[in-house]
């Protein structure tokens, strides 16, 4: 959380202001008793109208000077923690956009999702509600404590016996309470992910009949939440009824005394109804303070959630922003040979997506050249997609270096390597917005005609027209659509880039076989002529390719045309046969 | 939210309440020890201090006051704390029964409502909705009751030491409830304003990070930080005005109290001055005065919090209200059991006993639509005897699915029937009907737990079964290379498998509850060929005997079947043998051949 508070720099003034002008208030607040002391003891005791009147002046007075000091420090406070969350959302949300494939791998969206919403809402009521408060409350505790003090050292200690008593048992309760609050927390978690199961699998579980079975677990699970909740209900229980008590002792104990002191003549009764008054406003503050401290935590808790992401450093940089010097040692050979019929080019590639883990490709070595078509093929799991993810660098490998047009990578500008670089990933994806919007992502100064060559490349007329052309609309995720049509229209979208590499990652699987076919034969008459890659599992989809790379397990076990293959690669004969 | 809408909430929120009525009743008892305790405390502090006298102090009638002061104090305390106790138990006890009744309606809604609502909307009623309602609840039993009932009673209280102070005080409070309602109507606006533009961004955030591999590829990272900093800059306009509004209702409560408290003091003194009024009697009544103005401010912000737990309430209500399905009462069972055929004495017998005289399934007539505008399947008829292959081939969208929906009776027919062995499955329960099928779905679905949990499903099933099925569906080597074998946890939704062996499972899961009748829908597409090839033999085992129905993209998959339906936007076009189709040279011989050109 700590590190996070650089957010407020901008709002030093804001941050100052804002407490200052509560502790105002709470002076004036804190003056009230004191003037009614002396109503009673100078205006009735000298039965003296007009200074009652006066001191009921004063009252109203210092009400009118607390409100204007409370609206300025609720303004303050508010600007403080809006312009605090506003702009640490906008970090976050650009450092999320940074990160790498393996660091989203690793964190899942959902979590990121939370820490951009949930948890900076938290974050900034607990800016808030700390600016307001934290000053405030305890000022009033301990400027109570003093002004009793003012009034009688030997009445003060009772004070003093009090609040130090009274902040053990808050301390000692929240103490005992975050914990229960954590457990109960968990449990919620665990009905969340019944509910959200039961959901999606709501198929599965019916034709298993397995309704009753499922109630069950969850009647059990929702009786645990049940009994977390009601644990962590008598704690907080407890705690109004002890403050109550013990400051009614207090007042107990203060009359008592007063009474002894007022009868000596070292106290007046004026006195000892201030002191009476200041007791009640210690109550009142106590219980804000404790409210403000459950509330403080649960800020904090959000605040070091949300700097955890901070901390994570996007493990692919631009080589720019790579601080080694550059060129870095993996260029040595790259640049060396200007080989200008090469497009991209594996040399022993190996790659581990975790430091633990088994290599998910291992020594992978070929070479492709400009205007090519290769098929990649093996089975699931074999790393087809490992390795097209390398080519624009969605991963760093293991070893070895990946190189496109003569140079490794890693010492190429990211954007302008990813601009040239058409990419159809596995989940076919799109955006809240028009068609001609989601296609644009490929290239934003496209023109329209643009756009309908890719569109008819992609064999996706019907779908355009079907939503009314370039402008239908489609739904948050491409709900509207099936996914067929939502594979062709990604298809689209990479082409309208214009691409000199073009990557299919398995975009076809769910086109039937003549839509697919078409498909194919456009892409391969296209006058730019890219360098395609087509991740598939069907023989059918890679044989016309220039290359074919046979992967098993990670490993390259066959290199070459169809007819060459089915030769000597006994591995693609088996996938070959066994799509027939 | 119109009213007649919202009284039937709140009647409904009563009948859930009045199951604990008895808890409901203590805590009202409780509340009116506590508020009455509570606020006779001040009066005797008043007296005790009226007891304090220069050089004259009456000790014994001081001692007995604050020993009364003392009792007083703990039966307040000790009814605040039962009030809370009572108040946990009952909120969190009507929340459970709420929750629990959203959960089994899951199970018996009908599919057209589960499909056509997203599932983190049906999620975020039964979690965050029933929530805020527990936090609306609970607020609403401590808070508005006592309040309402403090200022009553405190009224009561000061009218009896001094009617026409209490006047005074009477009069000025309408103008504390003034200044909140006005701020909490301008409020209002801001926090929808504000809530409006939040769900934007949420939902640009869930696009733009859900599908951050995307936005990377294409490197539009820069661009969608732009579009998150607009939004951005809107919700701060609109967020620092609705934190700024609505943290006025405090501060402009707090000034009308000072200023009942001025008047308090003043009429007060001056009454002491005329002899009306004792000096304590003025330090109960200002402590009165703090207190009384207290609950308004309260209770203007319970009001809020209960309009929300309203709302969210009807939403919950709303989807405990939805048609069910029809009910299985009064239908028989079709095969007079459960549907389940395994023998329990003789595992072994397990894998191979099948009945080859029951699985007959007619369709006849059949239409159905998902919506009246556009048709679906009309007037399909079909006859499939016991243990024939059926698959069922077409391009995407052509309603393979639906046909499965359709037999399964996830969805009831709009028009004909479809009976199993001469019965209409409309007329036999849904669950020995389901269990007379084996389903293999198109998209996996595993949940958090073991892999045995999962494979078992709960049913009554040795491991040697399950091992022995494992091994038939080549499962068994990928599970046991696992780090804890089959009592290896997997996360939601299969987590760290892979998509292949995610469906490995589910087959092996099916493979044990030999049905007289499996369907497969797209059961292999995310399985490569080659591992596809050795799941066959499991597979034509398995469907040995069975009535089974296929639905692939794959043609080689279904050569063998006994008939092929083959399917174009909604119809059936062609049906009948591979190589009677292949004759026909229609639209299966185009869609065969469009695989190998």
């Amino acid at each position: 959380m700590k590190k996070l508070l650089k957010y407020l720099n901008g709002y030093k003034k804001e941050c100052v202001l804002a407490p200052l002008f509560k502790m105002l208030e709470a002076i004036f607040e804190l003056f009230v008793p004191l003037v009614v002391a002396s109503i009673i003891d100078r205006g009735i005791g000298g039965t003296d109208k007009i200074y009652i009147v006066k001191c009921c002046g004063i009252m109203i007075t210092l009400g009118i000077v607390g409100l204007i000091s409370a609206v300025t420090a609720q303004y303050m406070a508010a600007k403080a923690a809006v312009g605090f969350s506003t702009e640490l959302r906008s970090d976050l949300f650009a450092h999320i956009m940074r990160l790498s494939y393996k660091n989203i791998d690793e964190l899942g969206t959902s979590t990121m999702i939370t820490r951009m919403t949930a948890d900076i809402n938290q974050a900034q009521t607990g800016v808030n509600m700390f600016l307001r408060l934290f000053l405030r409350s305890p000022f009033i505790v301990f400027g109570a404590m003093i002004m009793a003090f003012t009034i009688n050292v030997n009445a003060a200690l009772i004070f003093l016996a009090v609040i130090a008593v009274l902040f053990t048992v808050v301390g000692l309760t929240m103490h005992f309470n975050i914990p229960m609050l954590k457990k109960v927390q968990g449990k919620l978690d665990e009905i969340t992910l019944l509910t959200r199961e039961n959901l999606i699998g709501a198929r599965v579980i019916r034709a298993f009949t397995m309704e009753e079975r499922e109630t069950d677990n969850y009647t059990d699970t929702n009786m645990g939440l049940l009994k977390e909740q009601r644990r962590a209900g008598h704690l907080s229980a407890m705690l109004n009824p002890v403050t109550y008590i013990l400051i009614n002792m207090a007042v107990i104990v203060l009359i008592y005394v007063g009474a002894l002191k007022v009868d000596t003549g070292i106290l007046t009764k004026g006195q000892v109804v201030a002191l009476y008054n200041y007791m009640s406003q210690i109550l009142i503050e106590l219980i804000k303070l404790a409210n403000l401290i459950v509330l403080l935590n649960k800020a904090i808790a959000s605040g070091d959630r949300i700097h955890d992401i901070f901390e994570i450093r996007p493990d692919i940089r631009n080589f720019s922003e790579q601080n080694s010097v550059v060129p870095s040692n993996h260029t040595e050979e790259g640049t060396a040979e200007e080989n200008g019929d090469v497009c991209v080019e594996f040399r022993h590639v190996s790659l581990k997506y975790s430091e633990t883990g088994d290599e998910a490709l291992s020594d992978i070595d070929f070479m492709v050249n400009k205007g090519e078509t290769v098929g990649i093929i093996g089975g699931t799991g074999c790393g087809k997609s490992s390795v097209v993810n390398l080519i624009p660098r969605f991963y760093d490998v293991t070893q070895g270096s990946v190189i496109v047009n003569g140079r490794d990578v890693r010492d190429q500008d990211l954007t302008s390597l990813r601009g040239r670089i058409g990419m159809v990933p596995q989940k076919a994806v799109l955006f809240r917005g028009t068609i001609a919007e989601n296609l644009r992502w490929g290239n934003e100064a496209a023109r329209d005609d643009e756009l309908y060559e890719a569109v008819r490349l992609a064999v996706c007329e019907e779908v355009v027209e079907s939503k009314g052309g370039l402008n239908g609309l489609v739904e948050q995720n491409g709900r509207n659509l099936s996914g067929g049509q939502r594979q062709r229209l990604t298809i689209a979208r990479a082409l309208v880039r214009k691409p000199e590499i073009l990557i299919l990652d398995d975009s076809a699987s769910a086109l039937d076989y003549a839509t697919d076919l078409r498909l194919r034969q456009n892409i391969s008459n296209i006058e730019y002529r890219p360098t395609v890659f087509i991740v598939s599992q069907r023989t059918s989809a890679v044989q016309n390719a220039d290359k074919i790379v046979v992967l098993d397990d990670g490993c390259i076990c066959g290199l070459g045309s169809h007819e060459e293959l089915m030769e000597n690669c006994p591995v693609y004969r088996e996938i070959y046969e066994s799509n027939t | 939210m119109n009213q007649i809408h919202r009284r039937f909430t709140v009647n409904r929120i009563m009948k859930y309440i009045m199951r604990y009525r008895i808890c409901g009743i203590l805590s009202i008892l409780c509340a009116v020890i506590n508020v009455v305790s509570t606020l006779y405390l001040p009066i005797l502090i008043g007296r005790a201090i009226d007891c304090i006298v220069y050089g004259a102090t009456d000790y014994t009638r001081l001692i007995a006051l604050l020993v009364k002061a003392a009792v007083s104090m703990a039966m307040a305390a000790v009814s605040l704390w039962s009030m809370n106790e009572l108040n946990n138990k009952l909120t969190y006890s009507v929340v459970r029964d709420v929750r629990n009744e959203a959960f089994k309606k899951l199970h018996v809604l009908p599919f057209d409502y589960l499909d056509a609502h997203p599932a983190g909307n049906i999620l975020s009623r039964i979690i965050a909705d029933v929530d805020q309602f527990a936090d609306g609840l609970l607020m609403g039993f401590a808070q508005l009751f006592t309040g309402i009932m403090t200022i009553f009673i405190t009224l009561g209280f000061m009218f009896m030491m001094n009617p026409f102070i209490t006047l005074i005080v009477v009069f000025v409070t309408p103008l504390s409830l003034f200044v909140a309602r006005f701020i909490s109507r301008h409020t209002y606006d801001m926090f929808t304003l504000q809530s409006g533009i939040r769900g934007e961004q949420t939902g640009f955030i869930d696009e733009m990070i859900g599908n951050a591999k995307v936005v990377k590829a294409f490197s539009y990272e820069d661009k969608a930080v732009k579009r998150f900093d607009d939004i951005n800059k809107r919700l701060s306009r609109a967020s620092l005005k609705a934190l700024f509004f609505s943290s006025l209702t405090n501060p402009g409560t707090r000034f009308v109290n000072s200023i009942v408290y001025a008047m308090v003091a003043l009429a007060g003194a001056m009454a002491v001055l005329t002899g009306g009024m004792s000096v304590g009697l003025l330090a109960s009544f200002l402590s009165y005065a703090n207190q009384y103005t207290k609950p308004f401010n309260e209770i203007s912000g319970v009001l809020t919090e209960l309009q929300n737990a309203f709302a969210c309430a009807g939403r919950i209500f709303e989807l405990i209200d939805e048609t069910e399905e029809t009910g299985d009462d009064g239908l028989f069972m079709l095969y007079g059991n459960d549907g389940d055929q395994r023998d329990k004495t003789d595992p072994e017998k397990n894998i191979i006993n099948v009945r080859n005289d029951i699985g007959n399934v007619r369709c006849d007539g059949v239409s159905f639509s998902y919506n009246k505008e556009m048709k679906l399947i009309e007037d399909l008829n079909i006859d499939v005897k016991p243990g024939e292959h059926v698959a069922i081939v077409g391009p995407t969208g052509c309603g393979k699915t639906t046909i499965i929906n359709l037999l399964m009776r996830f969805y009831d027919v709009d028009k004909g029937s479809i009976t199993v062995d001469g019965n209409d499955i409309r007329e036999v329960t849904r669950k020995s009907l389901r269990h007379s099928y084996g389903m293999v779905l198109q998209e996996t679905w595993l949940r958090h737990g073991t892999i045995r949990d999962n494979i078992k499903m709960g049913r009554d099933i040795s491991d040697e079964e399950m091992i022995a099925a494992a091994r038939e569906v080549h499962s068994h080597s990928f599970i046991r290379r696992l780090e804890h074998g089959y009592d290896t946890v997997i996360g939601e939704d299969g987590g760290s498998l892979s998509q292949g062996q995610k469906q490995l499972l589910c087959i092996t899961r099916v493979m044990l509850s030999l049905p007289p009748m499996l369907i497969l829908d797209e059961a292999t597409s995310s399985i490569d060929t080659r591992t596809e090839m050795k799941i066959q033999d499991a597979f034509l085992k398995m469907m040995e005997g069975r009535t089974s129905f296929i639905v692939a993209h794959r043609l080689s998959t279904v050569k063998n079947a006994d008939l092929i339906l083959v399917m174009k936007s909604g119809s059936i076009v062609e049906q009948g043998s591979h190589y009677e189709l292949l004759d026909k040279k229609g639209f299966y011989y185009e869609l065969y051949n469009s695989q190998f050109a």
